[in-house]
């Protein structure tokens, strides 16, 4: 894991440029950033579980959702919630539900797993759809964004646009840290141990059960980051965002940006975004576009966009000769 | 006075109709290697299997130290000391030999989760994974991929895998098979070291090793323990001629070439020995 010069020096590139991005970029461009960091969030942690440990989920949108629903349910109607509280409430929520799901879930393998996670998220997308719970299928609003307050002292103001994206930068930032420090770690391993071969792990002497539900509570809670700051974002949520489609949406993704690798994860995040809204200006049809795109990946960069870079090389060292 | 570390009475295991283990008792003692011997389908495997957790037992009980494990999974029984290797090579191939070794001597550090160290900083394990593979005569191969092995490397991995566990017992099937006979004599060198501190079941196929580094041998066939003792007193017994070695003299049999012997495929036990009259144990 550890980063050649030139993988090092793109990175600090991009960072520079994220952070001096609200400069330069107008009110369209700056939110539009904030939500593919967001989806990004939200695409590195279920990569956690896909690209890392194995385990194909079609239900991590119900964590995503999970958190959003927290957050406009805890908020009071006429006042900031405080972003210190709810916030981490919104988190615990997400990883709580991960923790009860995963205990079932996680006793099944392969197709049995998509299934039941599949199942899982859309009871979660019913509980709101037809209950009034949060707002039935009309969903409810987050009228204000919380406020970060500490006694009197306010930090910074989420309801301003440029503030609210570098705290998603930081939160973002933060996350990836997170992800690769324990991706190094013993515990990361052992994830990627699982998905190289779990039958060898067990007879290793690990108990694999623990790690996966470790990894799934996890994916869960960031996947509730992600879906907190969503819900902050547009101020408002619905059932949908806890439907398999989004599931899918996050799963294509991961695919799209390259599994196995939180770099990957927000590529394709950002890619999705990008190419949804190009594709939408040109044509009412784009979801066919989109389509295209993915099924072309897929079928001629099968390690994803992150794979590219090391494509092109290929190519031109192989159709140039030697210099 | 030797320690019996691991007991198994009358283990049996069926697969539908099919008797795959029939009352199979073993005791392995520290200091001992216990060959399992039998023909294609004798249930060796499946008794391996049985004794490492892998598959539970339909009935029979198995001890480890005096302590009932015969409900602890493969996990937990790998965790008290009982290592094994694969009859069909079960290693991670994507990772390089150290990995594969280093993940193996991890497993015996797992109170903590320890998510923010890096797993490269723990120096122990790292020494642990790089003292087995050069045990295992793998120096040098340390940051190969796994997969890109020869087939006896690999082979020889999976026993450094084992030793990485730090395992009293070690299970080992067919360990031999598909390695060189430079490197299958170098691995018949390791076991005899390894026997001294621990307790060894080896299933093998080639009579020369088994005869030159068992202190007991166990003839399985059909399932069904067919006799049990020192390998002069198996040697000539006269069942195992008849049922296992055929019509050959068991002595050139076990003199020759090393090939694995051209047992019938599914002989049936002599009548008289499913109570264990003819077994004697070591
Ligand atoms: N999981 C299983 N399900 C059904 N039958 C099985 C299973 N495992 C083994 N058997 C059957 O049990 C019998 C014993 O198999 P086992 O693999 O233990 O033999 P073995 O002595 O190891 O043979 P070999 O020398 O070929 O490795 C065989 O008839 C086999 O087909
Ligand atoms: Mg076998």
């Amino acid at each position: 894991m550890t980063m050649s010069r030139p993988t090092m020096a793109l990175l600090l590139a991009v960072l520079a440029g994220l952070f001096t991005f609200p400069f330069y970029g107008g009110e369209f461009y700056v939110e539009m950033m904030a939500e593919m960091m967001i989806l990004g969030i939200f695409a590195m942690s279920l990569d956690l579980l896909v690209g890392f440990t194995g385990l194909v989920s079609l239900g991590h949108a119900a964590f995503f959702g999970i958190a959003a629903y927290a957050v406009a349910l805890i908020s009071p109607e006429y006042d900031p919630a405080n972003l210190w509280l709810v916030m981490p409430a919104a988190i615990l929520a997400s990883a709580l539900a991960a923790l009860v799901i995963g205990l079932l879930v996680l006793r099944t393998k392969g197709i049995y797993f998509i299934m039941v996670t599949l199942a899982f998220t859309q009871m979660a997308f019913y509980l709101f759809h037809d209950t009034a719970l949060g707002g039935g299928s009309d969903g409810i609003y987050l009228n204000f964004r919380p406020e970060p307050r500490l006694g009197e002292w306010l930090a910074f103001d989420l309801a301003e646009g440029h503030q609210f994206f570098y705290f998603v930068l930081i939160v973002l930032v933060l996350v990836y840290g997170l992800l690769v420090r324990v991706l190094r770690s013993p515990f990361g391993r052992v994830l990627v141990g699982i998905k190289e071969n779990e039958h060898r792990m067990r007879s290793l002497g690990y108990a694999t059960f623990r790690y996966k539900l470790g990894a799934f509570v996890l994916a869960g809670a960031l996947a509730g980051t992600a879906g907190f700051l969503y819900a902050v974002l547009f101020g408002f949520v619905t059932p949908e965002l806890l439907s398999w489609h989004e599931s899918g949406q996050v799963l294509m993704m991961v695919i799209l940006g390259g599994m196995g690798s939180p770099v990957g994860a927000l590529i394709g995040a950002g890619s999705m975004v990008a190419l949804e809204e190009s594709f939408s200006m040109l044509t009412k049809h784009w979801q066919l576009l989109m389509g295209l795109v993915i099924v072309a990946v897929v079928l001629f960069l099968p390690g994803g966009l992150i794979g590219l870079p090391g494509r092109l090389r290929g190519l031109l060292l192989k159709g140039g000769g030697d210099d | 006075m030797t320690e019996a570390l691991l007991v198994a009475e009358r283990l049996s295991r069926r697969f539908g109709g099919l008797s795959a283990n029939e009352d199979v008792s073993i005791t392995l003692e520290r200091g001992k290697l216990h060959a399992l011997l039998g023909p294609n389908g004798a249930g060796k495997s499946t008794c391996i299997n049985l004794l490492s957790g892998d598959l539970p037992p339909s009935s029979g009980q198995i001890h480890y130290k005096g302590r009932d494990i015969t409900r602890l999974s493969a996990p937990q029984r790998s965790r008290v000391g009982i290592g094994r290797s694969y009859q069909r090579t079960n290693i991670f191939g994507g990772f390089t030999v150290l990995e594969n070794c280093r993940l193996a001597a991890q497993s015996r550090r797992q109170r903590a989760w320890r998510l923010f160290t890096d797993a490269c900083a723990l120096g122990d394990t790292l020494d642990k994974a790089r003292a087995v593979i050069a045990e295992a005569g793998l120096a040098g191969r340390e940051d190969r991929i796994a997969g890109t092995l020869s087939h006896g490397e690999q082979r020889q991995l999976e026993i450094a895998m084992v030793l990485a566990t730090d395992a009293d017992v070690l299970l080992l099937d067919e360990p031999l098979a598909g390695m060189g006979s430079e490197e299958a004599t170098k691995m018949v060198a390791l076991l005899d070291r390894l026997r001294r501190t621990r307790a060894i079941l080896l299933v093998e196929h080639d009579m020369d090793a088994v005869f030159a580094v068992a202190d007991t041998i166990t003839v399985l066939v059909n399932g069904q323990l067919l006799a049990s003792g020192s390998p002069d007193r198996i040697r000539a017994n006269v069942e195992v001629q008849q049922a296992y070695l055929g019509d050959e003299a068991p002595a050139s049999a076990v003199s020759g070439c090393g090939a694995p012997p051209r047992a019938p495929a599914r002989a049936a036990p002599p009548a008289g020995t499913r109570d264990g009259s003819a077994t004697c144990r070591a």
